[in-house]
């Protein structure tokens, strides 16, 4: 893996993601990066399953929303340190849905589908009726448990390292999992599951491991944003905006390569803070996520990274 | 004891309309393998073309249902040329992206123009009293007609000869197509009577609950269920798997709090896909 160069890309753009808010001490860019390494992690490990297995989960926000509770309720309710919990969110979520997966991914295509979109309802309607974790009304952390970072202050920087960290495990992720024969099964799914079925891939097998793994870090960046955030509550962990979001990001680029997420996860995140500022379109995010996607699916299903491919062929060896 | 019977009466009356629901969408599912997720906003378009045109023209919210219908038909039709007609031969997850974009779009506009402010239409209806319980008027009378359109959708379907051309397209495109079925105008009337049906649901709907934008996504993932209980595919089975919901409701609510019945439902949506991968009540392609 070290000798090819997609694996120095991706040290480079994590590099820049560590080095650059640094310089000037600068917090805004920080924020901003914060969040563009969340939609990385997010639309990255919704990749696997969208691009790799040709499986579409409409509800990749539980992961991120589920990890968010268990991350805050070990801090708050059991007094547990921050990579403890983040590392059991990671595990738990996981170990959840690797057994769920099991479950739903005997269904096919659209069934699976469906189900993602009721996991979502279901999680949501569970969290919001069991009290341990404050119903509809959510957990809030107290300012002290910042303290073993070294405060507030100190602690955004550390919280901000960690999910560029995360963001780097998603990328490294998606590609060590693309060139690998667990990727090329995966790949094989999402072209013709009967035909993989035949010629020797396990497929429910596999379709349960991606599911699990996309899980992993999604969960811990929820934890991480609600940790950050001292407070959680149902409708902000299972918002499906972001999930949504997840799969334009996903689409813009280019389901199935790991340049072009990220590269959608920059470019919609650039979008969407020039739409928030615009005072006529900060109402109507919803309706410009859904019109890009629309055109998108329509007349451009391959993404950007399908027409940088199209104009230049040399660059498929390169970028994965 | 007599509670218990009379809450499992109340769920069937409800579960008929919620059948009527999942008609519309497993007629879209059964005739061109889409599942369309519009169907949720959709619904909450007949609720709130309910509330709009019942509130400005001051007339009985029953009225509302002819215009509905209709408006849903050409709603459903402009659907099938926007998201649906350029996904057919294409993988299936690329009409349930283009379905589920088309809804961001309206459910973003409907919260940029309605809030989620909650919407409830008076219906003055007497009820039937019996013993000491009270059937709602709206109730039975949303029962009676969507079993009346349901009746009416089944006739269409086997004695007409548009209904005839609907079902061959389900059985099989080509040969439809080889023996003279202009099977585009099918496929687009097939969505367009789905939304149509999805609509009327949601104004009958509309005059039992009190409803918001957002509703949609509950009544959609309801109408999943329905859709798995009856089979996909089979509108007859979609009202019976809608009895059998609203059974399951009526015989719930009075030991469980309405905030759970979300997840039982989601519960055993999933566990009947997994052992009935067919639907419980019928087999598939029996459109």
């Amino acid at each position: 893996m070290l000798r090819r160069p997609f694996f120095w890309i991706i040290a480079l753009v994590v590099a820049a993601f560590v080095v650059s808010p640094l310089i000037g001490n600068d917090v805004q860019l920080r924020e901003s990066l914060a969040l563009a390494a969340v939609y990385i992690t997010l639309a990255s490990n919704l990749n696997l399953m969208l691009g790799y297995a040709g499986y579409i989960n409409f509800g990749s926000i539980v992961f991120f929303g589920l990890g968010g509770y268990i991350c805050v309720w070990l801090v708050d309710a059991h007094h547990w340190p921050l990579a403890a919990s983040l590392l059991a969110t990671g595990i738990g979520v996981s170990a959840l849905s690797l057994v769920f997966g099991f479950g739903i991914l005997r269904l096919r295509g659209p069934f699976f589908a469906l189900s993602t979109i009721g996991i979502v309802e279901g999680v949501q309607a569970f969290v919001e009726n069991f009290q341990p974790w404050g119903g509809s009304s959510g957990i809030y952390i107290s300012p002290e448990v910042f303290a073993p970072l070294g405060g507030p202050g100190p602690a955004l920087w550390v919280i901000y390292f960690l999910f560029v960290a995360v963001m780097a495990a998603s990328l490294y992720l998606s590609y060590g999992i693309k060139i690998s024969k667990f990727g090329l099964g995966l790949l094989a799914i999402g072209q013709n599951e009967d035909a993989a079925a035949i010629l020797g891939v396990p497929t429910p097998r596999y379709k349960a491991l991606c599911y699990s793994a996309s899980a992993f870090l999604p969960a811990i960046a929820g934890g991480l944003y609600f940790f950050k955030a001292a407070f959680i509550q149902p409708s902000d962990a299972f918002d499906l905006t972001l999930s949504t979001e997840a799969i334009v990001i996903c689409m813009l680029g280019g389901q199935g390569t790991v340049t072009g997420v990220a590269l959608g996860a920059y470019l919609y995140e650039e979008l969407r803070g020039y739409l928030l500022i615009s005072s006529t379109f900060s109402n109507f995010q919803l309706v410009i996520a859904g019109a890009l996607l629309l055109v998108i699916v329509l007349f451009f299903p391959s993404g950007l990274m399908g027409f940088i491919y199209d104009r230049f062929p040399r660059l498929q060896k390169v970028l994965e | 004891m007599f509670g218990i019977i009379a809450s499992i009466i109340d769920g069937v009356l409800v579960g008929l309309v919620y059948g009527l629901a999942a008609m519309g969408l497993t007629l879209i599912w059964g005739v061109m393998d889409v599942i369309n997720l519009t169907h949720g906003t959709m619904i909450v378009a007949g609720m709130m073309a309910l509330y709009l045109i019942s509130g400005a023209l001051g007339v009985s919210p029953y009225f509302t249902l002819p215009p509905i219908l209709i408006g849903g038909f050409f709603v459903g039709v402009a659907l099938y040329w926007v998201a649906v007609h350029r996904m057919m031969g294409r993988p299936p997850l690329m009409s349930l992206l283009s379905t589920f974009s088309v809804n961001l779009i309206l459910v973003g506009l409907g919260t940029a123009v309605w809030g989620t402010a909650l919407f409830n239409v008076e219906v003055s209806l007497p009820g039937l009293t019996i013993d000491r319980y009270t059937f709602p008027g709206p109730h039975i009378l949303a029962a009676v007609l969507a079993a009346v359109i349901a009746s009416l959708l089944y006739a269409f379907l086997h004695y007409t000869r548009l209904g005839k051309a609907l079902r061959a397209v389900a059985n099989n495109r080509e040969a439809a197509e080889l023996v003279g079925i202009p099977t585009t105008r099918v496929l687009a009337i097939a969505v367009g009577c789905g939304v149509a049906l999805a609509g009327v649901s949601g104004m009958l709907i509309g005059t039992l609950f009190p409803f918001t934008i957002l509703s949609g996504d509950g009544y959609q993932l309801k109408s999943f269920v329905v859709t798995v209980l009856g089979g996909f595919g089979n509108p007859v089975g979609a009202l019976m798997g809608g009895v059998a919901l609203g059974l399951l409701e009526g015989a719930v609510t009075p030991f469980v709090p309405v905030s759970w019945t979300l997840v039982i439902e989601f519960v055993l949506f999933v566990l009947v896909l997994i052992a009935f991968p067919g639907g419980v009540f019928a087999r598939r392609g029996t459109l």
